[in-house]
């Protein structure tokens, strides 16, 4: 299935902003995370279609992944 | 040396130098322009008037070497929401203000006559000296006079034209360390002091030093403490994006209000966010790192230049970023950064004229994502004071009315700053109860619904919002106390060394045994002191709601809407 990947501040250097991948039905977010060569450890906030996630949540047919490390603001 | 009152009597002028009453000796920074406020201004008063006081406070540890410790508190009756008000900034004032020995500065009466003044503080008192010169110009033009005029590095507050009209989004424009501007930015405080015919401050404490009661045991907390906050990586990307590394996570999250808030998402929100800014800094030689005060570890402030490579605004903060670009639809950042060094010459609150904006667009006065003509607009009508530039002067409410609108985001009638409360419900009850109108400072529940800071509550549901934001608010109420910046609560919420540490350095600086419990209750009874000002005032719990479009519009992307009852928002206050 397709899914949309999306990262967010130093987690772009030399990877990319956003892209489309092809993945097996069943993939979870930290298999994504794993992938990408980041450290779980870094990661601050997951999100699926615009809600929180967790490295154990399945990803879906079409679902646009957003992974950020920690940040804050205000 | 003891630290004293120093009292301004502008009807008389007249000064004095005062011991510090038994009951405020334990209070700085917010604790103590609210008890001040509390105990001396008539709730009822007309904030522009006679009876209205500024008072202004370095906090408890400002002017020591605590890391992140120099953050004045500046309070009043607010003109713009009604109620008591403190506004938090950082500048070299509030560490100057300790070493020259001041508790407090209190500031009331106005002229007889109509002249302008400055004050000059020195540990030995406050002088009090016509102004003439400076009236009329903008704060750059105040700084750079001065520079000139006085002797050493000197601390000023001053007032834009904004503060001269009395506008109720005026702000009182503090320098920073390397001559740029931060900002007492909320609740129109210039107004106040430009009611009083104050131009500027200036601060010079001379050889004046901070007393410690225990040295070492000082020292040893502050390593601490530092340690705490170097180590939290929230403070490493705050260093290396600023505060606008939140356009992106806001957008995602569905709650970055856009349009005059009827999206929570913004297309253009790559192009305004923190990463392209740090990649726009490095390109044309800004500062990507900056601190707004000494001593701070972490250094979430830059420089941001020009397409010529020179300094356009500095303090480019994603709340100003957020009002501007994603709330106006302005999808250019120098657009946002010229609208950002206007607002700071006129010294006007850039998230109450930019939300202002926002609703302006709405009413026709120009289109959404006009940013030059925003800036136009600052530049001929708010600075020279048209009837439009004081509507607009006057903040979002005064928009909303003057243009019969009904999605006007005020409470109490300030603006409601970067997070819709539709998609971000904990902040929501902070816009609500908070003391002193909307403000995302009061009890910041972005850590824990968005950015997984102390825990995590869905930002969706309403489960466990209430007693976030309540103990964020305490919490808050007992930070802005102590001097310190609000961005170590990051630290405070994940590292269990960091508050401890806090507190070893209050007791080290006044030879106290505070415990953690101590701090809460200080809190506590802060917000208490402000709330029962507000209700002398005539607030009423019926004042602690959202406007009514939050209630009935639902918000894109998740199409929820604000549906707190009346009842479950009085409870934030059982404690």
């Amino acid at each position: 299935m397709r899914v949309t990947i999306k990262l967010f501040a130093y987690f772009r250097d030399s990877r990319f902003k956003a892209e489309n991948r092809e993945i097996p039905d069943g993939t979870t977010v930290g298999e994504i995370v794993d992938s990408l060569g980041i450290d779980r450890e870094e990661v601050g906030v997951l999100m699926i279609n615009s809600r929180h996630a967790a490295f154990d949540s399945v990803l879906e047919e079409n679902c646009m992944l957003a992974i950020f490390p920690m940040i804050g603001g205000g | 040396m003891t630290d004293k009152i120093f009292r301004v009597n502008m009807s008389t002028l007249t000064t004095s130098v005062e011991e510090v009453p038994a009951e405020w000796a334990g209070h700085g920074g917010r604790g103590l322009t609210s008890t001040i406020v509390a105990a001396e201004v008539n709730p009822t008063c007309h904030p522009l008037g006679s009876a209205n006081k500024l008072v202004i406070a370095p906090g408890l540890l400002s002017g020591t070497v605590a890391a992140n410790s120099g953050r004045i508190s500046i309070g009043a009756k607010s003109p713009l929401t009604g109620t008591i008000k403190e506004s938090n900034a950082g500048g070299t004032a509030a560490q100057l203000l300790a070493r020259a020995g001041c508790k407090a500065i209190i500031i009331e009466g106005v002229p007889g006559e109509d002249k302008w003044y400055s004050l000059a503080l020195t540990p030995e008192g406050i002088t009090i000296n016509e102004e003439t010169e400076l009236i009329g110009k903008g704060n750059f033009e105040v700084l750079s006079v001065l520079d000139s005029r006085l002797e050493g590095k000197q601390a000023v507050l001053t007032i834009g034209q904004a503060g001269e009209m009395r506008l109720a989004a005026a702000n009182i424009s503090i320098k920073d360390p390397d001559g740029g501007l931060r900002s007492s930015g909320r609740g129109g405080l210039g107004a106040v002091m430009g009611s009083k015919k104050i131009k500027f401050i200036t601060i010079d404490p001379k050889d004046g030093k901070v007393a410690i009661a225990d040295p070492d045991k000082f020292k040893q907390a502050n390593r601490v403490f530092a340690k705490a906050l170097v180590d939290h990586p929230i403070s490493q990307g705050l260093g290396q994006y600023g505060t606008n590394v939140l356009v992106n996570i806001i957008n995602e999250a569905g709650g970055l209000p856009t349009r005059n808030f009827t999206s929570g998402q913004f297309d253009g929100h790559e192009a305004i966010s923190g990463e392209t800014m740090h990649d726009t800094i490095l390109e044309r030689g800004g500062k990507v790192k900056h601190n707004c005060h000494a001593g701070c570890v972490i250094q979430c402030s830059q420089v941001y230049h020009d397409a010529k490579k020179e300094k356009l605004t500095s303090g480019f903060e994603y709340e100003s970023i957020w009002a501007m670009g994603a709330d106006c639809c302005v999808d250019n950042l120098d657009h946002i950064a010229e609208a950002d060094r206007i607002m700071d010459d006129i010294g006007i609150d850039t998230i109450e004229t930019s939300v202002a904006m926002g609703v302006a667009m709405e009413g026709g006065v120009l289109e959404f994502g006009d940013g030059a003509g925003v800036c136009r607009i600052l530049k001929e009508e708010v600075a020279s004071g048209s009837a439009l530039g004081r509507i607009i002067g006057n903040g979002a409410g005064a928009v909303g009315r003057a243009f019969g609108l009904t999605r006007v985001p005020v409470v109490k009638n300030q603006a409601i700053p970067a997070y819709d409360p539709r998609a971000i419900k904990g902040i929501g009850i902070t816009y609500a109860t908070s003391t002193q109108g909307a403000d995302h400072t009061m009890g910041y529940t972005i850590a824990t619904n968005i950015l997984n800071v102390g825990g995590n509550v869905d930002p969706l549901t309403k489960e466990g919002q209430v007693e976030l934001s309540r103990n964020l608010q305490v919490a808050t109420a007992a930070i802005d106390s102590t001097g310190m910046c609000l961005f170590i609560a990051f630290a405070a919420l994940d590292n269990e060394t960091c508050l401890p540490a806090l507190v070893d350095m209050l007791n080290a600086r006044f030879d106290l045994n505070l415990t953690g419990d101590d701090v809460v209750s200080l809190g506590q009874s802060i917000l208490k002191t402000e709330r029962a000002f507000n209700s002398a005032a005539g607030f009423t719990a019926a004042d602690d709601r959202l406007p009514e479009f939050f209630y009935t519009e639902p918000l894109p992307p998740h199409n929820t809407v604000f549906d707190f009852s009346d009842e479950e928002i009085a409870t934030f206050w059982d404690f």
